[in-house]
C-alpha cells in the first residue's frame, strides 16, 4: 500500500510536469503578449524593455525554466487584464464553480441511481424503454442549447427563475455559498439542471448495465431462493455490486462536469473559474489560462487518485499494485 | 448479384428491421445525408452571398407566427438570412468537420493501436501511457485549450478534434490486436515468413475493423457536440463559415429579446443528428460487437 502510494505520487508529479511543458509550449505559440502590456503609442525601446521585463527575450528553454521555478515557488504570474496574481483570481472564483458542480453531481446521482435500478430490474417494461430513450436523448443534447432553452422558457417566457448570476450569497467558514439563501437557491437551479443532464444520462446507463449484469449472477438467485423479497435483493444485494463501475465513471464525470461548467457558467453568467477561463481566452490573458489549466490538471490528477483508492475500498477483489 | 441477395437476407439486416430505434436512427441519418447533398440547391439563398441578403427582412419569425414571411420557413436572423438556408449550410460544415476528424483520428489512432498491440514492448508502454494520461482529462477542456492556443479556423478545429479523438481508437484497436495476435492465422502468417508490416495490414487490420467502425460511429456524435461547443464559445469555426454551434451562439445573443427561433432550430438540428448517430451506434455496437453489450 505504502509503496503504491509513493509510486502514485511520483506518477502524479510526472503527469503535472508533462502538462506544464505542453501548456507552456502551446501558450508560447499564441503570439507576443508584450503588446498587451505596453501602451498603444509605445516606442521601439519601450517595447524592447517590456519584452525584457517579461523575460521574452530569453531562449525558450530558459523561459520554461523560469516559469517552472516560479511555479514551484508558488508564483503563478499576474493577470495581464486584472493586474492581480492569477492564482488568486482563480481561487476567488473556485467556490462558485465547485458549488455548481457539486449541485449538479448530487442532482444527477439522486436521479440516475433509482432510474437506473428500475430500468435494469425491469428491462422489458415500457417505462424502462422510455427511460433509456430519454437518456440517449440526454447524451445527444448540446448542453449549452439545453441551458438556453431553459432560460428562454423559465426565465424569459414565464419569468419564474432568474437567468444569470449567483444571487445572494452567505459566507460559511469564509467561503461564499449561494445555495443556502433563498435567492441563491433560485439562481443555482437552472445552471445545475443544465449541467447535470449528460452526467445523469451516463450514470443512469452505467447503473442499468451494472444491474442487468449483476441480476444474472448466482448470488442473486441464491438470495431469492432463501426467500428474500425482490425489493430487498434489488437494493441490498444487487445495487451494491452494480455501483462499482459507477464509482469509476464518477471520477471521469466529475472531470467532464468541471469542463462543461465553463460553458454553463458562460451561459448563466455564473461568476466561477470557468467563466474566467472563457473571458481570459477572449482577452488573451495568458497567465490566467496557464494557471487555470495547471490548476485543473492538478484537480484531475487528485480526483483520479482518490477514485482509484475508493475503488479498492469498496471492491475487495481489486488490490493496488 | 448473389452476394447482394445474401446481404439483404443476412442476420444483420433482419435484426436491423426488427429494431425500431435502429430504424429511427437510420431514417435520421438518411435525412441528413439528403440535406447535406441536395440541401443547398433546395433553399432559396446562399446565406453567405451578401448580395442575396435583404436587411429589411431581418428577424422575421417562422412562417406560422404572425409577421412570418412565406419565403422564410424558419424565419431569418439579424442580417436577413434565411435561417433554413443557414442551417443547411451549417449542417454541412458541422458534418464535414466531424467526418474529417473521425477519419484523421481513426487513421492515427488505429495505426498507433496496431503498432502498440502488435509489437508491444517499449512503444506499447509509451503510447498507452500517453493515452491513459490524456483520457484522464475531459476532451472538451483539451480541445478548448488547443483552440485557445491556435485561434479560430476549420483546419484548427480539425486538428484539435484529432488530437482529442485518436486515444479511443488506439485503445480499442490495441485491445483487439492483442487478442488477434494470439490466433492461429497470425501464427501461420508468421511461420510462413511474412514481414510484420504485411501481417499487420493484410491480416490483422481487417479483423480489428469491426470494433473500429463501432467506435467511429459513436465518435462522430461526440465530435459534433465538441465542435458545436467550441463554436458556441466563439473559439471554433470562423464567423464566415458558421457551423450549427455558431448559429446557436448568434441566436444566444438575441435570445433574451425573445427572438427564440434563431437559436432553437440550429440547436434542435444538432440534437437530431447526434441522436440519430447514437441510435445507430448503439445498434451497431450490440450487433457487431457482442462482447461490449
Amino acid at each position: 500500500m505504502i509503496s503504491y502510494l509513493i509510486r502514485r505520487i511520483f506518477q502524479m508529479i510526472g503527469v503535472l510536469w508533462v502538462v506544464s511543458i505542453i501548456v507552456f509550449t502551446m501558450m508560447s505559440f499564441t503570439g507576443d503578449p508584450t503588446y498587451m502590456m505596453v501602451p498603444l503609442d509605445a516606442t521601439e525601446d519601450e517595447i524592447a524593455n517590456a519584452r525584457m521585463l517579461l523575460g521574452l527575450d530569453k531562449p525558450y528553454i530558459v523561459q520554461y525554466g523560469i516559469f517552472l521555478k516560479n511555479m514551484l515557488h508558488g508564483d503563478f504570474g499576474r493577470s495581464f487584464v486584472f493586474r492581480q496574481p492569477a492564482l488568486g483570481l482563480i481561487m476567488e472564483r473556485m467556490p462558485a464553480t465547485v458549488e455548481m458542480v457539486l449541485a449538479a453531481m448530487v442532482l444527477s446521482l439522486v436521479l440516475a441511481i433509482p432510474l437506473g435500478v428500475f430500468a435494469g430490474a425491469y428491462p422489458q417494461k415500457k417505462t424502462s424503454r422510455g427511460i433509456m430513450a430519454g437518456s440517449l436523448l440526454g447524451i445527444s443534447l448540446p448542453n449549452f442549447w439545453l441551458g438556453m432553452m431553459l432560460i428562454f422558457v423559465l426565465a424569459v417566457q414565464f419569468n419564474v427563475l432568474p437567468s444569470s448570476g449567483r444571487g445572494a450569497t452567505l459566507p460559511v467558514m469564509g467561503i461564499k455559498l449561494s445555495i443556502i439563501t433563498m435567492d441563491g437557491f433560485r439562481h443555482i437551479i437552472l445552471p445545475a439542471v443544465t449541467l447535470c443532464f449528460s452526467t445523469l444520462a451516463i450514470l443512469l446507463r452505467i447503473t442499468r448495465a451494472g444491474m442487468m449484469e449483476v441480476m444474472k449472477q448466482d448470488f442473486i438467485k441464491f438470495a431469492r431462493a432463501k426467500g428474500a423479497t425482490f425489493q430487498s435483493v434489488l437494493f441490498k444485494h444487487a445495487l451494491k455490486n452494480a455501483l462499482i463501475p459507477v464509482v469509476t465513471i464518477f471520477g471521469l464525470q466529475l472531470g467532464d462536469l468541471i469542463a462543461f461548467a465553463t460553458i454553463t457558467e458562460y451561459i448563466f453568467a455564473w461568476p466561477g473559474m470557468g467563466k474566467l477561463l472563457i473571458d481570459s481566452i477572449y482577452m488573451g490573458d495568458r497567465p490566467v489560462i496557464v494557471v487555470y489549466l495547471m490548476f485543473v490538471a492538478f484537480l484531475f490528477v487528485i480526483i483520479n487518485f482518490l477514485v482509484d483508492v475508493i475503488y479498492t475500498l469498496i471492491d475487495p477483489r481489486i488490490t493496488l499494485r | 448479384m448473389k452476394k447482394n441477395e445474401a446481404f439483404w437476407a443476412s442476420e444483420f439486416i433482419h435484426n436491423f428491421r426488427g429494431n425500431s430505434s435502429a430504424i429511427i436512427g437510420g431514417v435520421i441519418i438518411i435525412f441528413f445525408i439528403f440535406i447535406v447533398t441536395f440541401g443547398p440547391s433546395l433553399v432559396r439563398q446562399n446565406p453567405y452571398d451578401i448580395a442575396s441578403l435583404e436587411l429589411m427582412d431581418a428577424y422575421k419569425p417562422p412562417i406560422w407566427l404572425p409577421g412570418g414571411d412565406t419565403r422564410y420557413i424558419l424565419g431569418t436572423d439579424g442580417q436577413g438570412r434565411d435561417l433554413l438556408a443557414s442551417i443547411v449550410y451549417g449542417t454541412r460544415i458541422s458534418l464535414l468537420i466531424s467526418l474529417a476528424a473521425m477519419f484523421c483520428s481513426s487513421l492515427i489512432g488505429a495505426t498507433l493501436g496496431l503498432i502498440a498491440g502488435y509489437y508491444g514492448g517499449r512503444w506499447d508502454g509509451v503510447i498507452m501511457r500517453v493515452a491513459d494520461v490524456q483520457l484522464s482529462f475531459p476532451s472538451l477542456l483539451i480541445a478548448l485549450f488547443l483552440m485557445s492556443a491556435f485561434g479560430t479556423g476549420i483546419d484548427k478545429v480539425l486538428i484539435s478534434l484529432t488530437c482529442v479523438g485518436w486515444v479511443v481508437y488506439a485503445r480499442t484497436v490495441r485491445g483487439s490486436t492483442l487478442s488477434e495476435k494470439q490466433k492461429e492465422y497470425v501464427q501461420a502468417a508468421r511461420a510462413a515468413g511474412l514481414p510484420n508490416r504485411k501481417i499487420i495490414i493484410r491480416h490483422i487490420l481487417p479483423n480489428v475493423l469491426t470494433p473500429l467502425i463501432v467506435v467511429a460511429t459513436i465518435q462522430i456524435g461526440t465530435f459534433i457536440l465538441i465542435e458545436a461547443s467550441l463554436s458556441f464559445l466563439g473559439v471554433g469555426v470562423p464567423i464566415t463559415k458558421p457551423s450549427l454551434g455558431l448559429l446557436v451562439k448568434n441566436g444566444f445573443d438575441v435570445l433574451l429579446s425573445g427572438l427564440w427561433w434563431t437559436s432553437v432550430f440550429p440547436g434542435a438540428f444538432i440534437m437530431l443528428i447526434v441522436f440519430g448517430i447514437n441510435l445507430l451506434g448503439d445498434f451497431l455496437r450490440d450487433e457487431l460487437n457482442p462482447r461490449l453489450r
